[in-house]
């Protein structure tokens, strides 16, 4: 009794001990920040790894998606004779829903793995302790740069998802089910605002790439360097950022769409 | 080499003052002193897990003693603030035993690294001191490679390369003769050496190959069970009186450190199986 007693006790402080080691790391990433602007170079680079990469994921999973709204939309709409809504249906959902949090779920599997695993090796191999004997700083020179990149990459992403599902909503409710055309585009219009609809889906989306970049990243630098320790940190990320990213994502709607 | 006398006689770079260090429950050093010093070439030795990595961290900041000093050129390493530690880092040189080069960019770019980090250096006169550094270590034909295509042996020297770019004025080498061929490891040696006499160095190295250490050490310290055992020239040593730095130096399997892990007494462990 008393052991299990001092092990739910030592398992409390390990969690409250990680939660301030990733609050520091944080803290060192904020201030690192700078030195990612001023050298934006280098996260250009990354920009591209965690980002244009994953492009095409992306795209074809937006596609699918809205693709799958226009016909589960219109089988639905269809009851009520409401197809001519479709259109609000397919961009509502994807600007604030299903845009930010499924670009938000797939980032975390294609990018935030990527670069859990990354940091990882590169602490494993010895690459950010040599880098700290010749006194760079790899959180401001290796964390920092990706961590802003992954910030800028999130909200474009998301933005691409929403629009390529648009157009998958409507090959489907317009090209295949006989949705008029010009009311899936101006319901569309007339219905999504700029502010509370797509300026919210962008905070989210902001919002879910600092907490998954957070996590991947410390997942990464917190690694205990072996082969099993890196690959425990890799399925780490994933499950905590889903997780973080849908738990985020029911506060955020509360905020946002709730008019409390 | 030099006489036990000329090496005490120069000034010391670092000095480590009754250093405790442990990692977990496990006591690493108990009480560690000594002085490395300036210009000179000093060995450490000893058993694997005695520690001898870990005293490279030690001198160059990255893990805290427990108790204790390590001071390099009358700064305490533990107490200055990050920035002029960091400072004191660009004129220490660290060889690490896997190399430890930046897997994404290539050979120059490796040994680049530092410069571009650290100076506003034009591009041509960049290119001329990466020149230079590698073909110090031979491999100035290897510079568009990238890490994955070199041997252990050449990402070795490209490290020392990087290492000594900024002209450092302590390098450390972390196992420097660990899984070479005879070729390669003569190589290594001859460089550490050159390296130590030609740029004024002072070489810090930790291995437990004993005939390369003996031959390019001024001076050696051998370590086990977290302190000092035995110090001394190469040649004092090999003429020590103490019974385990002859077993270690000959390397006779039994002696002062027993062959067998403790363990209980060998028929009664048999018989207990029955």
């Amino acid at each position: 009794m008393l052991d299990w007693l001092q092990n739910v006790g030592q398992k409390g402080l390990n969690v409250v001990e990680s939660l301030g080691r990733s609050a520091l790391f944080f803290i060192g990433v904020l201030e690192g920040i700078g030195v990612a602007l001023i050298r934006f170079r280098l996260t250009l680079r990354e920009i591209h790894s965690v980002g244009v990469l994953s492009l095409v994921i992306i795209a074809v999973s937006g596609l699918f998606v809205g693709m799958v709204l226009g016909l589960q939309g219109y089988v639905n709409f269809a009851k009520f004779n409401a197809e001519e809504s479709l259109g609000i249906f397919v961009a509502l959902s994807l600007v604030r829903e299903l845009g930010p949090v499924v670009t938000g779920l797939l980032y975390a599997g294609r990018a935030g793995s990527a670069l859990t695993a990354e940091i990882g090796l590169m602490k494993t191999t010895e690459q950010l302790a040599s880098m700290e004997m010749m006194a760079v700083d790899p959180i401001r020179r290796i964390i920092a740069p990706r961590f802003l990149a992954g910030i800028i990459s999130m909200p474009l992403l998301a933005a691409i998802f929403s629009a390529v599902g648009i157009l998958g909503g409507y090959f489907v409710g317009v090209g295949l089910l006989g949705v008029d055309s010009g009311s899936y585009w101006s319901q569309m219009q007339a219905n999504v605002d700029f502010s509370s609809d797509i300026i919210n889906g962008v905070i989210k989306s902001v919002v879910f790439g600092i907490a998954c970049n957070w996590i991947a990243l410390y997942e990464g630098y917190d690694a205990i360097p072996t082969a099993e320790g890196v690959s425990r940190a890799t399925t780490k990320t994933v499950v905590r950022s889903a997780l973080a990213i849908l738990a985020l994502d029911f506060v955020l709607t509360a905020l946002m769409f709730s008019d409390i | 080499m030099t006489d036990a006398n000329e090496y005490i006689s120069s000034e010391p770079l670092v000095e480590i003052r009754d250093m405790h260090f442990s990692r977990g429950s496990n006591k690493i050093f108990k009480g560690l002193s000594l002085d490395i010093r300036c210009g000179q070439v000093t060995g450490f030795m000893g058993p694997s897990g005695t520690g001898k990595t870990t005293l490279l961290k030690l001198i160059g900041g990255q893990l805290k003693p427990l108790a204790g000093k390590v001071c390099i050129q009358d700064q305490d390493v533990n107490a200055i603030s990050r920035s002029s530690l960091f400072e004191l880092r660009k004129r220490m040189g660290m060889l690490f035993q896997s190399g430890a080069l930046l897997t994404d960019i290539n050979v120059f770019e490796n040994v680049a690294f530092p410069l571009r980090e650290h100076t506003k250096l034009p591009e041509q006169i960049i290119r001329d001191l990466v020149l230079m550094k590698l073909e110090a270590v031979g491999l100035r034909g290897a510079r568009k490679l990238m890490p994955s295509q070199l041997s252990g042996g050449m990402a070795r020297r490209v490290a020392l390369a990087r290492a000594i770019v900024l002209d450092p004025m302590m390098i450390m080498y972390d196992e420097p003769f660990t899984g070479l061929d005879p070729i390669t490891k003569g190589t290594i040696v001859t460089l550490i050496k050159q390296l130590n006499n030609v740029l004024g160095l002072t070489s810090i190295i930790v291995s437990h190959d004993v005939e390369e250490t003996l031959s390019i050490a001024d001076y050696i310290y051998v370590i086990s069970d977290g302190k000092v055992i035995e110090s001394g020239t190469p040649v004092s040593l090999r003429s020590s009186s103490s019974k385990w730095v002859q077993q270690f130096l000959n390397g006779h399997p039994d002696g002062p450190v027993p062959f067998h892990y403790p363990a209980a007494e060998y028929t009664q462990d048999l018989l207990a199986g029955r």
